[in-house]
């Protein structure tokens, strides 16, 4: 799937992680740009995690900018699918 | 060789000497081994009536024999305010002087600037209690060819009696001073409060300049640095950003995992059995251990409890207990906030006291030797309840040894808080990267998800277990903690080392590696 429109979330917050999605054209595959406080420590992990969401979700034509500040797993995950789920339109009510 | 930790300490280090490994933190005391006091203070002779007033610093700096290979010290009452040590190296540099060594009472992010002189050899090594952002990277990453040498507050008085650090030149600013050099940090508009940390600069300095910007007639009250050992005095117009030096009261924290924690440990106190009247108290000024006075002021005024006296690092929180009678004295080697120069000034139980009367270990008793409970943060602790408080998660140097294990071994009871990880770096680790405070002076550790009774203190375990607290053991912690944040990938290091870490003693209880740079 492709992102439909721009999303976020996530914030800048220590122990948090903020994601942001945009639509690329066409073809364009997948552009990351990762950066984190605990990259030397983490980063394998981190990796894995976003790709495995990505892959999970099959998306594909996407920008995704993730600032991490040492969020746990459990947010990581949380802060991606919501992202991704907003960006495709299919989150409803508060989680829009 | 090995020190009683385990830790490989060289014999020698090229342009430091001779290395002498930790033993045990009172092992050198027990046997009543001690460097002798190598270096006197030195001589002078000044006529009645001479002028010691310079127009600038670089004139009382050129009045001051600079050199090649001199040492220039520094206090750190000014914490991030301090312009003084950046203007002299600049001066210094100007004149050409190199192969410096700065002795520096701390180093802060203020003094940033002096970067390109450890690159370009205008200062070749660094003796200090703490070194902090660029140069903290920096020398991390191998920027100096000797190590610096990491001491404690008392540790580098014993370091300035014994001739390790000798003195050439020393820069004291004063938020007030006389003519004649008298000088003090407790009013003027640059005030600091205690001044306690120069005393042993002015006093075994070869050349010493007290710097000002608030001359005051003679006599300049009170006599916090006496005449009889300043050489020169200058005006000038600041001495620093009175913003970062001190301003208005230091504030309890908001954050719940540091009140939560707070809360704990003062329960842990309340418990241990040193909860007593007539006790005596240090918390540092830190985020969950100043708050841990907060909880501790609750339970004295609940249970009618008055101590004896407060030490160390003084906030107006402990101003505020003083004046509420729950504590008899205040003894202020260094204050954090604006409130406490007033107080230092105005009130007779608030008491300046020097470094050497704080924690030097080599005398006939420092007053951390009287301390019953002591309060005191973590980078990071152990299994074994060693404790770095200089090293971060990243590998560079952040932070302070401070009064960290000068209090740790004077106090009966050692209360270390932290949390169990900040930012998914777990806090509690099977090793430490540096020790700064030996695990047998801890007694217990409170994070928000347990407390580790140190397993050497049985009666402690048992006192706090009655009293019907979560005390898990330190390994079942860090495993736990593990499985909540995943196992941090390793740093990697060369063998090459870029600091050394004395124990109060003198003795080496760790050093640290160059980190790769990534």
């Amino acid at each position: 799937m492709k992102p439909k429109i721009a999303a976020q979330s996530g914030t800048f917050e220590s122990s948090d992680v903020i994601f942001l999605i945009e639509p690329l054209p066409d073809n364009s595959g997948r552009k990351l740009e990762i950066s984190s406080t605990v990259m030397q420590q983490f980063g394998a992990s981190f990796n894995r995690i976003v790709l495995e969401m990505l892959d999970s979700y099959e998306m594909t034509d996407i920008h995704l900018i993730a600032k991490d500040k040492g969020a746990l797993e459990p947010t990581i995950k949380a802060r991606l699918e919501t992202a991704i789920k907003r960006s495709l339109e299919q989150q409803e009510g508060t989680l829009k | 060789m090995l020190n009683s930790l385990g830790r490989e300490i060289p014999e020698y280090i090229e342009g430091i000497g001779k290395l002498e490994p930790f033993q045990g933190a009172l092992a050198k005391l027990r046997k009543g081994w001690m460097d002798e006091p190598t270096i006197p203070a030195p001589n002078r002779a000044y006529l009645p009536h001479q002028s010691k007033l310079c127009k600038t610093l670089e004139e009382a700096i050129i009045r001051s024999n600079p050199h090649n290979g001199m040492t220039v010290s520094f206090h750190h009452h000014l914490r991030n305010g301090d312009i003084l040590l950046v203007q002299t190296l600049n001066i210094l540099h100007n004149m050409g002087i190199r192969e410096i060594t700065l002795a520096s009472s701390s180093l802060n992010e203020c003094h940033d600037p002096i970067l390109p002189y450890l690159v370009d050899g205008t200062v070749t090594r660094i003796f200090s209690s703490g070194i902090r952002n660029q140069l903290g990277r920096a020398i991390a990453l191998g920027v100096l060819e000797t190590p610096v040498v990491i001491h404690s507050h008392g540790g580098r008085v014993r370091s300035i009696h014994t001739g390790k650090i000798k003195i050439d030149l020393a820069v004291i600013p004063a938020s007030a001073a006389d003519c004649e050099g008298n000088a003090t940090g407790s009013h003027g508009k640059s005030a600091f409060g205690s001044i306690g940390y120069a005393v042993i600069d002015a006093r075994y300095a070869k050349e010493v300049i007290v710097v000002t910007d608030n001359l005051v007639d003679y006599p300049c009250i009170p006599l916090s640095i006496s005449q009889n050992f300043i050489d020169h005095v200058v005006v000038v117009d600041s001495i620093g950003d009175a913003s970062k030096i001190a301003t208005g009261t230091t504030r309890i924290t908001k954050s719940p995992m540091d009140l939560r924690i707070a809360k704990l440990a003062a329960d842990v106190i309340e418990h241990s059995g040193f909860f007593v009247p007539g006790f005596a108290f240090q918390v540092g000024a830190g985020g969950a251990s100043l708050a841990v006075a907060k909880f501790i002021r609750e339970k004295m005024r609940d249970k009618g409890i008055k101590g004896s006296f407060m030490l160390g690092g003084i906030t107006s929180y402990c101003v505020d207990m003083l004046n509420d009678g729950l504590f008899e004295t205040l003894f202020d080697v260094q204050s954090f906030d604006a409130v406490v120069s007033n107080s230092l000034l105005n009130n007779r139980r608030h008491i300046e006291i020097p470094a050497a009367l704080y924690a030097n270990p080599f005398n006939c008793g420092c007053i951390t030797n009287k301390i019953d409970v002591v309060v005191l943060g973590a980078l990071e602790i152990d299994v074994d309840f060693n404790v770095n408080v200089i090293t971060g998660s990243e590998g560079y140097i952040r932070g302070a040894s401070g009064g960290h294990s000068d209090t740790a071994s004077g106090a009966k009871l050692t209360v270390v808080v932290c949390p169990s990880f900040r930012g998914r770096i777990p806090i509690i680790k099977k090793r430490v990267h540096t020790i700064v405070t030996p695990g047998e002076t801890v007694h217990v550790l409170v994070t928000e998800r347990g407390i580790c009774v140190n397993p050497a203190f049985k009666e402690l375990e048992e006192n706090l277990r009655r009293a019907g607290l979560n005390i898990k053991d330190i390994h079942d912690l860090e495993i736990e903690v593990d499985t909540i944040t995943g196992v941090p990938g390793p740093l990697e290091y060369t063998d090459k080392i870029v600091g050394v870490v004395e124990y109060r003693d003198g003795t080496i209880i760790d050093v640290i590696h160059q980190l790769k740079e990534k």
